[in-house]
């Protein structure tokens, strides 16, 4: 085993509000091979983004404590190695895609001062030497890649002049400017409206399957899991309920739990019954 | 013979566009010569993404925005013609019920707020608040909580029950769930259907949520730039779209199983991208003819 480029061991964390501790992960395991596209879905409370923050680190301690488990990048342990060389790897070998193109993006500069800027704090932390020049050249590559028409263009733009869906793709495109092995993706598309999420999917998937990359997908909508992923783990208050392959276990769910979710979700061909509640989770 | 529930008849608005001295210099269709008609007791879903005229649409029939032009005609009456007067016929559920809650207000007080400017007797008042929060199946001791003691679907619970205070006959739903997890949504959606069955409620159902709208519609108009471009019974449109925008709209949704997945309609791809609906309506049209078009998304 520990062929995964990403392994999450018994992970269990706790948060101490006004001297009460509270715990919200209960030994969560999940792994992720190299160049394969997983999904970790949930609803609010579940416990995914706890988890997901965990992995990349930015968990604050207190209030957060990490009672037990390991997390493995790699064959090493992310939570015991020295703090630089996590440091190194956050951003650069394992990157996110985070949620609201509008907040995660600074107003008062432009999407090319900011990758810059991005690209030149992990050039620091990995000891390689770039010209502003090279940086700019390789934050207009990736634009292209993320297909943008004009990366010049939208490099020179500030954030309040792209629509939705190009904010989104600059998200997407910050989190590919290292040449990551490992993408995490938080809800990706989900303030967008539906055909423009379609494309950002569509996107994304086309550039993890293109590049090789692992993809880790935190969402609560099913149909995007179904969409991107492969494999599915379910999360419900702080642990995995049930993983496997995402078609079989959308299928044939085993606990009641996915049962439950996955019929509360209304389905395109119709036919699901709303009126009397029935079993719901 | 029966009457429709709203009768909507070529209803525009449209809105001056501005330049930076205050002149106008132009105006935006928001909503282009919009009809529908909804019987009694059913729910009509009208989908559309964002700038579709959808809310203002809404607005309109609650009459928060004046129409430019067309009618609006609920239960027998225009409103557009009279004036106010929509109040005890027609109310509405906003988005987000935490915003659309008044956070200083305990549920009771919100919901005593209607009673009061419609003239409920006050002696009267906590019996039926009492009432309106066990038709909504929320425990009467909610009356004395605050909106941030509550859940997300607590709260949306609340706000249906406010709008059924005044014993409305049409309630109009603006993306009543999507705020909410797809377990809280299923049973907000369950206590409509129930309360529209006990109530003999007639709905206009706002959403983007194509999945939720083939569920719980039985009628549907799909909105694009302010103009229905498709309308009809939930199971035709959905199952035999006839317009691009509708088609696009189906391929775009992510689905759970195959047998979805097999009925979306199937979208020329051009550059390799998902087209938005400018470029492939401009597709369709001849106008795009630089563009290469190759695989096909959606199957």
């Amino acid at each position: 085993m520990s062929a995964a480029l990403l392994s999450v061991r018994d992970l269990s964390v706790e948060f101490t509000t006004y001297g009460q501790s509270n715990a919200v992960l209960h030994g969560v395991s999940l792994d992720i091979p190299a160049h394969s596209q997983v999904a970790l879905v949930g609803e609010s409370g579940s416990g995914k983004s706890v988890t997901m923050k965990a992995i990349m680190g930015l968990l604050r301690q207190p209030p957060a404590t990490i009672t037990s488990g390991r997390i493995f990048y790699d064959g090493r342990d992310l939570l015991t190695m020295p703090h630089r060389e996590r440091l190194a790897l956050r951003g650069t070998a394992m990157s996110m895609i985070f949620q609201d193109p509008m907040s995660s993006l600074n107003p008062v500069f432009t999407v090319g001062d900011q990758m810059g800027t991005i690209l030149k704090y992990a050039d620091r932390r990995l000891g390689r030497d770039r010209s502003r020049r090279e940086r700019m050249a390789r934050v207009h590559e990736v634009l292209a890649q993320v297909r943008m028409r004009e990366p010049e263009r939208v490099s020179g733009s500030y954030p309040i002049m792209l629509s939705g869906g190009m904010r989104q793709r600059v998200l997407i495109a910050m989190a590919l400017l290292s040449e990551p092995k490992l993408l995490i993706a938080d809800e990706p598309g989900t303030a967008l409206d539906v055909t423009t999420q379609a494309q950002i999917l569509r996107l994304l998937k086309d550039l993890v399957t293109e590049r090789g990359l692992a993809l880790l997908m935190i969402t609560h909508n099913l149909g995007v899991v179904r969409e991107t992923c492969g494999y599915v783990y379910v999360m419900n208050r702080g642990n995995i309920v049930e993983h496997g392959p995402t078609a079989g276990l959308f299928a044939d769910p085993r606990e009641d739990y996915t049962r439950a979710l996955i019929a509360a979700v209304p389905r395109l061909t119709g036919g699901t019954h709303f009126g009397q509640q029935e079993a719901r989770p | 013979m029966t009457r429709p529930m709203l009768e909507i008849v070529e209803l525009s608005k449209s809105f001056p566009v501005r330049n930076a001295f205050g002149r106008t210099v132009g105006e935006v269709k928001a909503v282009d010569r919009v009809s529908l008609k909804i019987e009694r007791g059913r729910v009509y879903g009208l989908a559309g993404e964002s700038g579709s005229g959808k809310s203002t649409i809404a607005r309109m029939i609650m009459g928060l925005t004046p129409p430019t032009a067309g009618d609006i005609v609920i239960d027998g009456e225009s409103v557009v013609r009279n004036g106010g007067g929509r109040g005890a016929k027609a109310q509405m559920v906003f988005q987000n019920p935490g915003s659309s809650l008044n956070p200083r207000r305990t549920v009771g007080q919100s919901l005593a707020v209607p009673l009061a400017a419609h003239g409920h007797p006050r002696r009267d008042r906590q019996r039926r608040i009492g009432e309106l929060l066990e038709m909504v199946q929320l425990p009467a001791d909610f009356a004395q909580r605050f909106p941030h003691e509550l859940s997300g679907g607590q709260k949306q619970r609340v706000a249906i029950a406010r709008a059924l205070a005044v014993a409305p006959k049409l309630l109009v739903l603006d993306e009543p769930t999507s705020a909410l997890d797809v377990s809280v949504q299923a049973k907000v959606i369950d206590l409509l259907v129930d309360l529209g069955h006990r109530l003999d409620l007639t709905f206009l159902f706002i959403s983007h949520d194509l999945s939720l709208m083939r569920n719980f519609a039985q009628e549907v108009g799909v909105l694009y730039r302010g103009r229905i471009v498709e309308a009809g019974g939930t199971a035709g449109v959905f199952e035999n779209p006839q317009h691009d925008y509708t088609r696009l709209l189906l391929a775009s949704v992510p689905v759970i199983s195959a047998e979805e997945e097999a009925m979306r309609p199937v979208i020329p791809l051009i550059d390799g991208e998902i087209p938005t609906a400018e470029k492939l309506l401009a597709l369709r049209q001849g106008a795009a003819a630089t563009e290469t078009t190759t695989e096909v998304h959606g199957s």
